[in-house]
């Protein structure tokens, strides 16, 4: 049975793990070893932006956006959890 | 942020197709005319991943902000857990603090606290050993 939730700011966790055999596990073990190395590459001050290309919803169109074209200006760059979520 | 020059981009790992229907649908209500910056779609979190922001558990990004000056580089940046929202005061002020500190091409700086109006640092020979006499610590604080 699917079991209710309260919505919160948190989108609901998965907990497939729990079935996993021993050998997708040491995948999903080496592949978290991996995103720490990505973690430790991280973004630094003073060091250029990775560059991106995104579709994206402007004013009532579509569009392709990429880092690049913004180059000259200053840029605010805000990640967020999901539409529709609450804060 | 227009005021400033600035131009904003959102991203999330939402579809543009969500985006248009969360601005049609809520944003628009809040904000007059809707939102005026490109929402950017990251549906496969690889922008977020780049950025060290994307959460692979929960498949979401969580609320990173980066203030990227007109070179490309980044100048600072904000990580939150999604449950609490930012500041949107503060990220103005490291802006425009960001921007003095460009526009005197490195010869200021601004010390902890400073909003605009507030006293520059001129860091220089001079200064070593003399910031107690130009700066107080309750500048740090809000008036």
């Amino acid at each position: 049975m699917p079991k209710e939730f309260k919505a919160g700011c948190q989108r609901p966790i998965s907990n497939n793990d729990v079935n996993l055999e021993l050998d997708q596990k040491e995948e999903k073990e080496e592949k978290l070893n991996e995103g720490d190395e990505q973690l430790m590459s991280m973004i630094k001050v003073g060091k250029p932006a990775p560059e991106f290309t995104a579709s994206a919803y402007i004013k009532g169109k579509f569009a392709e956006v990429s880092l690049s074209e913004y180059k000259g200006k200053w840029v605010l760059l805000c990640f967020y959890p999901g539409d529709f979520t609450f804060v | 942020m227009q005021d400033l020059g600035v131009e904003v981009l959102s991203v999330s790992v939402d579809s543009m197709f969500v985006h248009k229907m969360w601005n049609d649908h809520e944003l628009s209500k809040m904000v007059e005319g809707g939102i005026p910056y490109p929402m950017l779609s990251d549906q496969d979190g690889s922008i977020g991943k780049a950025y060290g922001i994307y959460d692979e558990d929960a498949g979401i990004e969580t609320r990173g902000r980066f203030i990227i000056d007109p070179d490309g580089n980044v100048q600072g940046y904000e990580v939150l857990t999604p449950p609490v929202g930012r500041n949107v005061s503060e990220s103005i002020r490291q802006i425009k603090a960001f921007q003095l500190v460009r526009a005197s091409k490195g010869t200021e700086a601004t010390p902890s606290g400073w909003q605009p109006g507030k006293a520059v640092l001129k860091p220089g020979p001079d200064l070593v050993g003399n910031v107690w006499k130009v700066w107080k610590t309750s500048e740090a604080f809000e008036d």
